[in-house]
């Protein structure tokens, strides 16, 4: 049985699992509807034009996964940001894990959706936020608001701010030979709220994994939210990561995406701008080797004026690896005095990388800022000839290249730990020694 | 120290150097001279490693080695050093960062341990000092936003803090005013000693006036056309390029 029949035969085991008279349970069997009639998306399809799921469509997923698979902090210590004080959000198999999670609901609620969902004092807020900003027609989207059940519920009231950043970590054990993940995340940020996020997936064995995500973040008036997203799993993991972002009046969200790892890497980030002197940033850094393939889809809609959004994608392949940058900007009408910036990119360390990058602008308003730049190319000769005359082997002199080529995104990375972490993680993807820390 | 013999270099079906004999001896600084086009910088490019040009005969042999399968961070190793006409701008590498990056891959290279942080920062105060280099400057990223003249005061510096043997300086007055021209030859004329040789290459006569060679010669034509001591400088800047260039053909 083929993926997409054997995802909607389990519904009804599924539903079995669930509160059925919950309303969000209307809510996953129309999009239960919209993934029958869609099925996976196919390359036929402008937008996967160049990311294919038919592979991962042939494999035997089990799609509920046991109860008890337990992991040792020390055995996955490495993956936490631990060099500071987080709250956690863990998740073993899609399973929350109380053991190595660190929640809180003190003024603010870090939690889990299960329970946002199903406690009588969270539907108010369900009512108005759940599946608001996601999008209703996308299939991967409602395959994914199919089977809710399960992720992290950030609530952050008026003026509050949680006193340190949230990691959400999905850890897959590969107890099942082959699983599929489908978490679902909800966060808020009510006005003048502040919140800082850190987002990892990451399997621990050659099991194969497929991670079908979807996060809807809300930043109301004068909110603030910071959104970090790490992608660096094993050759084993896909992961199909959908985003909403909703921004009211005032508010600045940045989601920074670094793609450093996976066989498939799809990330579809949306922004919606409803209020005005908003900023949105995109950043990404895509360093890939092997045969993996990474496929960054944004939208940034600027529904309102005087806003602004700024984009900036640096991509470094090698070897056989593949990637897409597909940037859209729309500016509607009345979003008069946009300010909308969008850059990507790339270097092509092997003859047999290769890169596909499109910008697509659709401007309805006659008085914006609308600037855009796409760029496919090597190492430059006479930077590297200048580094070696110096004294630093080829090698070397490389990486720090590509490491300032990349190193403008993370300026403006706004916890140090997760810059430090990243800079590190940069090195060791490029497989040197710099002769100072970065 | 440096001995080229019949040196003949291009790129792909472009000859450039037809011919370059030089030897450089320690404790000697040269200058090479010559109109625009003349092969000044691809000579300088050649002995410094850069793979753009083929050496399609001839040798370059320092301190006894053939430096034919020498890439150029090993020529660097050996003391070769070549400060450029154009600096390559690198952000987000500090210009701390790079000279203790180059000094250490330097001293890897030698089989020594990296250099202990303290002394390093000993050195760098005491190399900005004596090219009156500002502080701030350090955190800036490589040469970028530098004006031509922190580029190539940028360079010496890092010619100063790597101690070459032999240094090699292309077009290094290009865009000096007359000021940061003394302090770059001011510099130049501190690091120089017994046992180690320069090479200035130069359009204009001007910068012979601060650094002043032992031997002028002058390229043209992918040759060296004529030799001689400093005064043969005085006499260029005099007459022009055209009476070498007249000569060359008789």
């Amino acid at each position: 049985m083929e993926l997409k029949e054997k995802l909607i035969a389990s519904f009804m085991a599924f539903e079995n699992q669930v509160d059925m008279n919950n309303p969000v349970h209307e809510i996953r069997s129309e999009a239960l509807k919209t993934f029958e009639t869609k099925g996976f998306p196919h390359r036929k399809l402008e937008a996967w034009k160049y990311t294919s799921l038919d592979r991962l469509q042939k494999v035997d997923f089990s799609l509920f996964p046991k109860e008890d698979n337990d992991l040792e902090y020390r055995d996955v210590k490495k993956y936490f940001l631990d060099e500071m004080d987080t709250y956690k959000i863990v998740f073993i198999d899609g399973i929350y894990s109380s053991y190595l999670s660190e929640t809180t609901h003190d003024g603010v609620d870090i939690c889990l959706l299960s329970a946002a969902l199903t406690k009588p004092m969270y539907r108010p807020i369900i009512e108005v936020y759940f599946n608001k900003a996601a999008s209703r027609e996308d299939s991967m989207t409602s395959l994914n608001t199919a089977f809710t059940r399960e992720g992290a519920f950030i609530y952050i009231p008026k003026n509050k701010a949680p006193r340190k950043p949230v990691e959400i970590l999905h850890f897959s054990t590969g107890n099942e030979s082959a699983l599929m993940l489908q978490p679902r995340n909800l966060i808020i940020a009510e006005e003048n709220a502040e919140l800082q996020v850190i987002e990892r997936h990451q399997s621990l064995t050659s099991n194969e994994t497929l991670t079908n995500s979807v996060t809807e973040i809300y930043a109301a008036k004068d909110a603030i939210v910071d959104y970090y997203k790490v992608q660096n799993d094993r050759e084993s993991a896909s992961l199909i990561d959908n985003t909403y972002i909703d921004q009211k009046g005032n508010s600045h969200v940045s989601v920074h995406t670094f793609s450093f790892g996976g066989k498939l890497t799809r990330n579809n980030l949306n922004f919606y701008q409803d209020g005005e002197h908003i900023q949105s940033t995109l950043k990404g850094v895509t360093i890939l080797g092997e045969k993996q393939h990474v496929d960054h889809h944004t939208l940034v809609h600027h529904q309102q004026p005087n806003c602004e959004s700024h984009q900036d994608y640096k991509g470094i392949f090698g070897q056989r690896s593949t990637g897409v940058f597909n940037g859209k900007i729309i500016v509607d009408k009345i979003a008069q005095k946009t300010n909308a910036f969008q850059q990507s990119n790339n270097l092509l360390i092997s003859d047999k990388s290769t890169v596909n990058t499109k910008p697509q602008l659709e401007i309805f308003a006659d008085d914006v800022r609308c600037s855009h730049g796409c760029t496919i190319g090597q190492l430059d000769k006479d930077a590297l000839f200048y580094l070696q005359a110096r004294g630093i082997p080829k090698k070397e002199a490389s990486a720090l290249l590509m490491y300032a080529f990349a190193n403008n995104v993370l300026e403006s990375v706004r916890i140090p730990e997760v810059k430090q972490r990243i800079t590190k993680l940069i090195a060791k993807k490029l497989g040197v020694r710099l002769g100072f820390e970065l | 120290m440096l001995k080229i013999k019949n040196l003949h270099a291009g790129v792909e079906n472009k000859k450039i150097l037809k011919g370059i004999n030089l030897e450089v001896n320690p404790g000697e600084v040269h200058a090479i001279m010559g109109p625009n086009g003349s092969g000044k910088s691809t000579l300088a490019s050649v002995i410094a490693g850069r793979e753009d040009f083929e050496v399609t005969r001839g040798k370059i042999l320092f301190e006894g080695e053939d430096l034919e399968d020498l890439a150029p961070e090993e020529r660097a190793h050996n003391g070769i050093f070549l400060s450029f006409q154009y600096p390559v701008e690198i952000p987000g590498v500090t210009v701390t960062n790079f000279i203790k990056t180059a000094i250490n891959e330097t001293r890897k290279a030698r089989g020594e341990e990296d250099m202990p942080a303290n002394q390093m920062l000993k050195l760098i105060r005491e190399k900005a000092e004596l090219l009156e280099i500002d502080r701030k400057f350090f955190s800036r990223s490589l040469n970028e936003g530098f004006s031509g003249g922190e580029k190539k005061r940028n360079e010496i510096f890092q010619m100063a803090m790597l101690q070459p043997k032999l240094a090699i300086l292309d077009e290094t007055d290009s865009g000096l005013d007359i000021d940061a021209l003394r302090i770059v030859a001011n510099g130049v004329n501190k690091l120089r000693s017994r046992d180690n040789a320069v090479v200035v290459i130069t359009h204009y006569q001007r910068l012979l006036e601060y650094i002043i060679p032992d031997f002028v010669h002058v390229m043209h034509d992918g040759k060296i056309v004529k030799s001689g001591t400093k005064e043969l400088a005085l006499e260029l800047e005099e007459k022009g390029y055209d009476w070498v260039k007249q000569e060359a053909v008789l």
